[in-house]
Parts: structure tokens; sequence; C-alpha cells
């Protein structure tokens, strides 16, 4: 039964729909600061983001990269499964979604914890005796707060998936009511788009020196 | 309201603001002129307004309303014009906009530091005042500002001249006083406890006067200072002004375009001096190694704008050091020291 | 006034149909509830005492300017007054108040839906606005803060000693409870119209609300994401806007006013709404040229996002940017004429009756007038190099958002009032009381454009002798200004209680709010409407009218 406000079942999930597209403008603005800070930082101080961005693990962020990706083909392959009403398929690639997802996240945590070792954690541990230390500081910090927000969407987005898992394995979708699923592929694409920006941003900055 | 507007009138002090400089009558003519337009366009409205409402008051006889289709054409023209009569709004604003922010080539030059909650000025001779400014009547001042903590914002109500100190950068401005007098300063950017008590005075003297009163206050000039500082901060150990030095030479370097390090050009300006001295490694020019280390923090705004008036000073064109008074022999300067002291009691 | 002949309406309480007011009771029932209606009035029961709050300290600014020394409080109370003052007005009493009370009550109403598209999700935008004032209070009561609402950096990040973190937090917190009112509101307009309710069918008020909805959603994170970095920056010494530490404090104010520019539309936008909604009713005339009013609210709102820097004229932009915001800001200020000329061109030939709602409706449009033309000023380059910062700009913006959004807000609840509570309010009061607030509002704020323009600056805890006499006419103006707002509240309190019971339609307006019982039964209609005529089809119905009128005669 729909809600006491809606026609009916499809008025519902189109409505639900459309407010998932409003949520990603709204998050689209967020990220939208942060760019702006970073293009603004980058334009003032080139040479010293080219050259702190040789702290960061390219091969990781390239994995990680790789992985997104891949847990975004999982995540559509989700929604054509439960539209074609296809119960173990969905099952399927949702748990693959959230085990790439994890990878992920570990992997970061290794990547901040390498930071927090070598004293490039703004805040935490910083090593403040090197060149432009500052300036490095604002290029790190920028790094963690661009990640760690995408970081704090994706972990967000893992549990949403994990949910999704949960009404699924209950037999809670059908070809005529999936929209939960669908919302929750459209934030996890708009999760991984954000990370097709910031890892040329911040990693390939100066990668062919 | 327009009632008591007529009655202040009478009971005030005056409603505008004295005009002691040049621009100041082009910003009045423009609000003159605005006020008129916007007066006039306002009070249409109003009489409009009162018009429609007395005339077609619900009474009877005028129970409903006669409903009208507005022409396409009327609809047009309200668009269109009030955007041409803003479009001449805009020019005439940015217009004097740009004769603010462009000082004239022959201008003489006082640096302005402002810190919670004191004006500081530097004059190229040297002296040094803190919350009074002299100034000579008729000659176009160039001010370049900087702020030792906070956003600060140099006021003066008589020039209509106002312009935000931004610490970490100088920024330029200029004015030039037409009458002689003592003029309102004030701080317009909220910055803390006594935002409000941090007021200066402008005083506009008579050439002849302004000789005078340079030559109470003489010292070192802002450039030798910066001459000092930079020997005895070691700059030049590097800086050697030999072309096979570790360092560039800052010889004739002012005004020009050097290249970086990185590919790009840079113009050699006063900010380019001050980020050179604080943050050396953010643009390196070409051919040199990073190896200055940054000043960040030791040296406070009123020794860097000694130090970049001493750089400036080694160009060409400019006015060159040795200054007339020796730095061995200070002169006795009752002026110079009681503003050394009231700067020592104020800090 | 006439009521008191109808004794017997006080003896025996009318027949009340079911309606959302009485159809549950209980304290749970209104923290629980997901009624739009309700949750419409929580906003307004909360927003209220913020307003108290902030005009409270208001009073205390204006009494402490009545001398040109510093002598009612501290230099340091002052500044914490004239940042509780913004923070609370514009953060918690301005942006919500339209959108939030108003609009929530009336958006399902006007546009033939039961509820808004996502209920729950508006009780927890409620839920969340409390946190984000709690937050603020918290903020308040532990010391205060003092950089201004504008939190410039690097005052905000290294000079000041308040409670800055905390202030911040809290109202990132509120920006998360406007944003999802935002959102509700565009979903709702976008899928929940009724049969028949055609894009250029709807309410202009609802064009508004859709507009600032826009804004809201998209403006909004730029300022949490400011406050976030302001905090960050605090806590932790990481020099984004500090410039000794290599970073930019310029950035800071481009984030800033990024969304507190269109917050200004917020604010303005939706006051618009109301008062093209109340012209058309009390002149029975529908508007002149729909489509010109609709289309000038999505350009202002558009164009609202590309004028941010019209605030940073003398802050150290380039020349150039200077240059086209200050154009674009000329820009704006077409559509936002246009709609004046609009709204006076609707009372021409119309048959206009002086209720209390459309007294505040021309009251809007006079002061709204002033606050625009003035903008001009601040606009045009060279002569907002001399005014920036001063009491003109004090001025300008106080003739927009309290003669503008305060204005017309009150007129809405007026021209609302029945259909909110099913009682009429005192006619005759609140004729005073619009009169009242339209003379204080004008001898608290026309002298400080004379004092902006003589060189007063903003922000001031003390200033020079000579300003005294028009500080003094302002803080005269400011206590018959409040003596007017409490007006409002004591009548409305009292005829809530005991007012003349009010019909479905006691304007005999247009709207399908109007055409449900007053008040609205919980699901807003007994039939889903059927949408068959434009908006403010006022003749149809006149028509009618006078053809009685020619067979009376």
């Amino acid at each position: 039964m729909p809600n006491i406000q809606f026609r009916d079942l499809a008025q519902q999930q189109e409505t639900a729909e459309f407010g998932m597209w409003i949520f990603l403008a709204t998050e689209l603005l967020l990220f939208g600061g942060l760019f702006t800070s970073y293009t603004a930082f980058r334009y003032y101080f080139p040479q010293v983001f080219a050259e702190a961005s040789h702290g960061l693990n390219a091969v990781i962020g390239t994995i990680n990269t790789a992985i997104l990706i891949v847990s975004s083909l999982f995540i559509a392959l989700a929604v054509y499964a439960v539209k074609n009403g296809q119960r173990k398929k969905l099952l399927f690639t949702l748990s693959a979604a959230i085990v790439l997802g994890t990878a992920f996240m570990v992997l970061k945590g290794y990547e901040y914890y390498n930071h927090y070792l070598h004293h490039e954690f703004p805040g935490l541990s910083f090593d403040y005796s090197v060149a432009n230390a500052h300036t490095k500081q604002i290029y790190f910090f920028l790094y963690f707060a661009m990640t760690g927000l995408h970081a704090i969407h994706l972990t967000i987005g893992i549990f949403l998936v994990a949910f999704i898992l949960f009404r699924a394995y209950h037999r809670e979708f059908s070809p005529s009511y999936y929209s939960p699923v669908e919302n929750v592929g459209l934030y996890w694409h708009f999760v991984d788009i954000v990370w097709i920006f910031l890892y040329p941003l911040l990693y390939l900055i100066d990668i062919h020196h | 309201m327009i009632f008591i507007f007529t009655n202040l009138l009478y009971f005030l002090p005056p409603l505008f603001p004295e005009a002691a400089s040049t621009e100041a009558g082009g910003v009045d003519s423009l609000f003159y002129f605005m006020l008129a337009v916007c007066g006039s366009v306002a009070a249409l409205i109003f009489i409009l307004l009162a018009f429609f409402a007395v005339r077609y008051r619900r009474k009877e006889g005028n129970l409903v309303a006669k409903s009208y289709k507005m022409p396409k054409w009327v609809e047009i023209t309200w668009m269109v014009v009030p955007f041409f009569i803003f479009l001449g709004m805009f020019y005439w604003g940015a217009s004097l906009y740009f004769s603010v922010l462009r000082p004239p080539d022959k201008a003489l030059e006082i640096n302005v530091i402002a810190k919670q909650w004191m004006w500081k000025f530097q004059h190229e001779g040297g002296q040094r005042e803190i919350n009074e400014l002299h100034v000579p009547v008729n000659q176009p001042i160039k001010i370049t500002v900087a702020s030792q903590d906070v956003i600060h914002s140099f006021f003066v109500p008589a020039f209509r001249l106002h312009f935000d100190v931004v610490p970490g950068r100088y920024r330029t401005t200029w004015f030039q006083p037409t009458k002689i007098g003592e003029y309102q300063l004030e701080c317009s950017q909220y910055c803390g406890t006594n935002h409000s008590q941090m007021r200066g005075t402008i005083i506009v003297m008579s050439q002849g006067d302004y000789e005078n009163w340079l030559k109470l206050g003489a010292d070192n000039s802002i450039a030798s200072k910066g001459q000092n500082l930079f020997r005895q901060t070691g700059c030049n150990a590097c800086h050697t002004g030999d072309s096979a030095a570790r360092a560039p030479m800052l010889e004739n370097i002012y005004g020009q375009t050097v290249n970086l390090e990185n590919g790009e050009n840079v113009k050699v300006d006063d900010n380019y001096i001050r980020e050179s001295i604080l943050n050396p490694q953010a643009k390196i020019v070409a051919g040199y190694k990073p190896i200055m280390p940054t000043f960040q923090g030791q040296f406070d705004e009123d020794q860097l704008l000694e130090l970049v008036a001493y750089i400036k000073s080694l160009s060409a064109g400019r006015e060159q050091i040795p200054p007339n008074f020796s730095p061995d022999a200070p002169q006795p300067s009752p002026v110079g020291d009681a503003i050394k002291k009231s700067e020592e009691s104020n800090e | 006034m006439k009521s008191e002949k109808t004794i017997e309406n006080l003896s025996v309480p009318p027949y009340q149909p079911e309606n959302y007011l009485n159809a549950e009771y209980g304290v749970k029932s209104w923290l629980l509830t997901t009624d739009h209606k309700r949750i419409g009035l929580l906003y307004m029961v909360s927003i209220t005492l913020m307003f108290i709050l902030g005009g409270f300290f208001a009073m205390l600014i204006r009494l402490e300017l009545l001398t040109p020394q510093g002598d009612l409080v501290s230099a340091d109370t002052y500044n914490k007054l004239f940042t509780m003052h913004g923070v609370i007005m514009i953060f918690f009493f301005l942006i919500p108040s339209i959108p939030a009370v108003l609009g929530n009550f009336l958006v399902p109403l006007m546009i033939g839906a039961k509820d808004l598209a996502f209920p729950k999700l508006n009780l927890l935008s409620w839920y969340i606005y409390l946190a984000g004032a709690s937050f603020t209070l918290w903020a308040l009561v532990s010391g205060g803060v003092d950089t201004g609402w504008t939190f410039y950096t690097p005052f905000s990040t290294t000079a000041s000693n308040t409670e800055v973190i905390k202030t911040a937090i809290g109202i990132i917190i509120m920006g998360f409870s406007s944003i999802l009112t935002g959102l509700n509101f565009i979903v709702t307009i976008h899928k929940l119209r009724c049969p028949g309710m055609a894009w250029f069918r709807l309410p202009l008020f609802i064009w508004a609300i859709y507009a600032t909805s826009l804004i809201q959603v998209l403006a909004t994170p730029v300022l949490t994401l400011a406050l976030a970095l302001v905090g960050i920056e605090r806590a932790f010494g990481i020099g984004i806007f500090d410039p000794a530490l290599g970073g930019d404090p310029i950035l800071f104010q481009h984030l800033f006013w990024f969304y507190s520019h269109p917050a200004v539309y917020i604010m303005i936008l939706p006051g618009m709404g109301v008062v093209t909604e109340l012209i058309c009713a009390f002149s029975r005339q529908r508007i002149v040229g729909y489509t010109g009013v609709a289309i000038a609210t999505l350009a202002i709102a558009f164009f609202g996002f590309l004028v941010w820097g019209h605030h940073m004229f003398v802050a150290g932009e380039a020349v150039y940017a200077a240059m086209a915001f200050s154009f674009l800001s000329f820009a704006v200020a077409v559509p936002s004429a246009v709609k004046v000329f609009y709204w006076t061109a609707t009372l021409y030939r119309g048959a206009i009756s002086f209720d209390a709602p459309l007294l505040f409706a021309i009251g809007f449009i006079g002061l709204f007038t002033v606050g625009g033309l003035t903008g001009l000023f601040l606009a045009a380059l060279g002569l907002d190099v001399h005014v920036h910062d001063t009491y003109f700009v004090v001025a300008h913006f106080h003739y927009i958002m309290v003669g503008g959004s305060m204005l017309a807000y009150f007129g809405g609840l007026h021209y609302w009032f029945p259909k909110i509570t099913g009682k009429m309010y005192p006619e005759g009061w609140a004729r005073l009381a619009a009169l009242t607030i339209f003379g204080g509002f004008n001898l608290t704020f026309f002298p400080q454009f004379i004092l902006g323009y003589l060189g007063m600056p903003r922000r001031y805890y003390s200033y020079p002798e000579n300003f005294q006499a028009l500080n003094v006419l302002s803080t005269a103006g400011a206590s018959i200004l409040a003596a007017g707002l409490l007006m409002p509240f004591i009548y409305f309190l009292w005829s809530w209680r005991y007012g003349k019971t009010a019909g479905a339609n006691p304007w005999n307006a247009k709207g399908l709010e109007w055409t449900t019982n007053s008040p609205p039964p919980k699901e807003n209609f007994l039939v889903t409407p059927v949408v068959t005529e434009e908006a403010y089809n006022y003749e149809t119905d006149d028509e009618q009218l006078e053809l009685f009128d020619e067979e009376d005669e």
C-alpha cells in the first residue's frame, strides 16, 4: 500500500527516486566547496602541491580506484537483478559490493596509518621541520578532508547496502517494488564518481616526475 | 517619514559628510544622481500605491475588480528601461572604482600597518606615527596597507575611501586631500573588542607645514632601516649582488618579470618580495636551488615593509640610498622620541 | 469587533468538525506527528521563541547606542550581543520563518496534496532545527560568541577566544534542517500536485517556495563546509584561512558569501510569494503578468547565486571580478524591480479592501522598494567604496529582511490565521499593529542610512559624538517597533481561544487552501480536489456577484 499522500505505489517510487537526486545535488555542492578550496590552494602553491603529492601511495590509489569501479558495476547489476526478479543474483551482487567497499576502506585505513607514521597527518602527527611545512600541511589537510569526507560517505554506503541486502534476503523486493535498491544504487554511484575526481587531483598531480 | 526627514534638517549636524579629497566629489555626484533616480522611482511607486489604494478601494459601485490585461509593450518597457538605467549606474560606479585603485605615478608613499587596535604609519623618510597621519594637501598619497593580525579596514569618510587591510598581503590605494584640516580615520571591518576605538586622525597640512613637520620627526629612511635589517639578518651572505652567487641578485629586479623554476613567470612586486621572504620556496627563480630558509615569524609587519622598501630602493629609477641622515649620527628628534615612547606604552 | 453581539457564541461552543487540531490530543500526538500542519505550528512556536530572544538582543544593542560612550554593557558583551542577534535572527528566525511555518502549512494545501512527500523527514528536520538551536543556545550560555554572524577569518580562527566552534556546530546542524525542508518542498511540488494543477496554475507563493528551496538545497552545504573549516582550523591549527600559515582569509569570504548572499533570497523570495497572494486576494484581481512574476522569481534565485562577490569589493578581489559581480548585482535588481511593478499594477482597477494583511503587504512593497533601491547604491562599485561596512549597509539589509521578510511573514500569519486556527483575529488591533510596526520600523532604520553615509561604521560599540542625534532617533524607533511587534503575539493568543469562529473562506479568496474547512481536516481534503482554472481567477466569481448586484438594484 502506498503512503497516504501518494496515489499509487508507482508515484511513491518515483517520488523517492526524485528525492534522492535532489539529495545528491546537495552532496555535490558539499564536495564542491572542498574542490574549490583545493583549486585555490593548488593555484597558489603549484610546486608544493606537486611535491607533497609524492607522499601519497599512487599504487594503492590506483587499486582503490579499480575496486570502486568494479563495485559500481556490481551495484548496477544488482539493480538489474532486482528489476528482473533474480533474487540470488541480487544477493550475490550486493554482497560483492559490500566486500569491495570494505576492501577500499581497509586500504584507505592502511594509507592513513602510513601517513600517521610519516608525520603527514595534520592535527595528529605532523612534521613541521620540513621545507614549506605549513603549505604542505594545507595539502595534506585537504587530502584528509576530501578523502575523509568520501570515506564517511562510503561507510554509510556500505551500511545502506548491508541493510538492502538484509531486506532482500527477507524477500522484501520484487520487480514491482525496488526503489530502495535503486536509490542506494544512485548514492553508491555518486560516491564512486566523487572518488574518480579525487584520484587524479590528489594522487596524479606530479606522477610524471 | 518625509516629515521626520525635513524636521531633522533643522536641528541636526550636517547630513552629509565633509568632502576633502579629489575622489569625494565624484562619489558624491554618483550618490546624488542615484538618489535622484531611485528617489523618483520610489516616489512614483508610493504615489501610485496611494492613488490606487484610494481610487480603487472597495466600496459601493466598486465591489468587483475590473480586470484588464497589461499590454506587452508596458511589460517590456519596465524590464528594459531599468536595465539600461542600471547599466549607466554600473558604468559610472565602475569608472570611479578604477580611479580609486590606480594610484598616479608620482605619489608620496606611506605604509600603513594595522593591528589590534591601532594604526601605525611609516613615512618614506622613516618618520613613524601612531593613530595620527600627517599628509600634505593637494598631493597624491599612495598608501600600502598591511595587517599584523586580523582584517581591518582603512576608512576615511571625508575622503570617501574605504579599503580592507588583509593580513598576509600588501594592498595599495591612494587619495589626494584637497582641504587642510583634521579628518577621522576609522576601522570599519570588525576586528574584536576595541574595534570601535580603533580610530585615528588624518592631519592634512599645507606643503610648507608638512616639510617642517617631516624635519622634526626624521629618523632613518625606511629603506636604510631595511638595509640594516638586511645585514643583521645575514641576507647578504647569499644575496651578494654577484651573478655567480647562491641566491638571485636583487639589484634592478623590482618591477621586472622573472622566470620561475616551474616554467611560469612572475612580476616582482611588493607581494612577491614579501612571499619570497616568508615562504621562499613557493616560487623559486629559475636556476636557483630551494635552499633559502623561511623567515615566517621572524619579522613583524613593520620590518617586512622596511625590507621591501630596501629591495625596491636597489632598482634603478627609484630613489637611492644613502639617506639624508646618517644612521651613525642620529639628530635629536623630540617628536620622534615622543612617538617611540607612546608606541612602547601602546604595545 | 462586531462579535460581541452574538452572546450565544460564548455560551455554546460551536460545533467543530474533526480537524487536524482536535483529531488527536496529548503531547505525544504533537511531538510524534507527521502532519505537515502540526509541524508548521511546532516550527512557529520554536521560531517565535528565537525571535523574542533575538529581539531582546536588538533592544540591548539599541539601548547601548543611545549614548556615544559605551556605558550600558562592556565592549565584549556588545560584540557578543550583535553577533548573537545576527546568528539567531538570520539562521533561526528568518530562514525558517516563511518556508518552515507558512510553507509547511500551506504547500500541500495549495497544491491539493494530503501531505508533503516525506512526512517523517519533515518531522526530523524540526528536531534537527531544535538540536541546532539548542547547540547555539548552549554556546550562548557558556560565554557567547563575538565574531559577528559572518565569522570572518582570521579573526574567528585565531583572535577570538569565545565559543566559535559551538556556535558553528549549531549553525551547521540548523543547515541540515534547512536542506531537508527544501528537499521535501521541491519533491512535493514536483510530484504531488493534484489533478489539473499544472505548473502555470500554481499559486505564486508555491513558485516562491520552490525557488527558495532550490537555493536552500544548493547553497547551504557550502556554508556547512565553510563553518566546518573554521572549526577545524581553530581546533587543530591548520592554516586554511590563516595567512601566517599559508592560508587565505579571503577564501573564507568566498565560501561564506556563496551561501550567505543566496540566503538573503531564501529570506525575501517567500516574502514576495506571500505578498503576491495578499495583493491578489484583497484587490480581488488576478495578478497582472502571472508568467512574468513566476519567471522573475526563478531569475532572482538563479542570479542570486552569481553575485556573492559584491560583499568583497573593498576586500581585495580582482578588479575585473568586482566589475562582473557589480554588473550581475544590477542584473538581479531587474526582476526584483519588475515584481514591484507587477504588484502595483495589480492594484490598478482592483476592488481593494484594507484588511490588516493588505496593510502589511503594502508596507512590504514600500519598504522593499526602499531596501532594493538602496541595494543599487551598494552594487555601484565606486559608491560601495564609501558606504561599505557602514550603517548604510545595516539599514539596507534591515529594510530587506525586517521590512521585507518579517512584514510579509506577519501579513501571511494574519491572512492564514483563520485557516490555521479556525478563528478570526481582531481586525482593529491588527491594523493598529501594522501601522505601528511600519512607523516604528522607518524611524528605527531610516536614520541609519544617513548615519552610514556620514561614515559611522557598523559593529561600533561607541561612536563619535556627532552621530548621537540620529542614533537616539533610531533607538526611539526601535521601542515603537518592539511595541508594535508585541501586539500580534498578544491578540493572536487571545483570539485563538476567544476569537470569532471563521468560516472555510472568510476572505472569499481563491486558492485550494480556502476550499477545505478551517481548520483543515487531518488529510487536508475530504475529496481530492481537481483544478480546472488558472490561479487567482477572481473574475468568474465576481461576474456572478455582479449579476446578483444588478438583480438587487
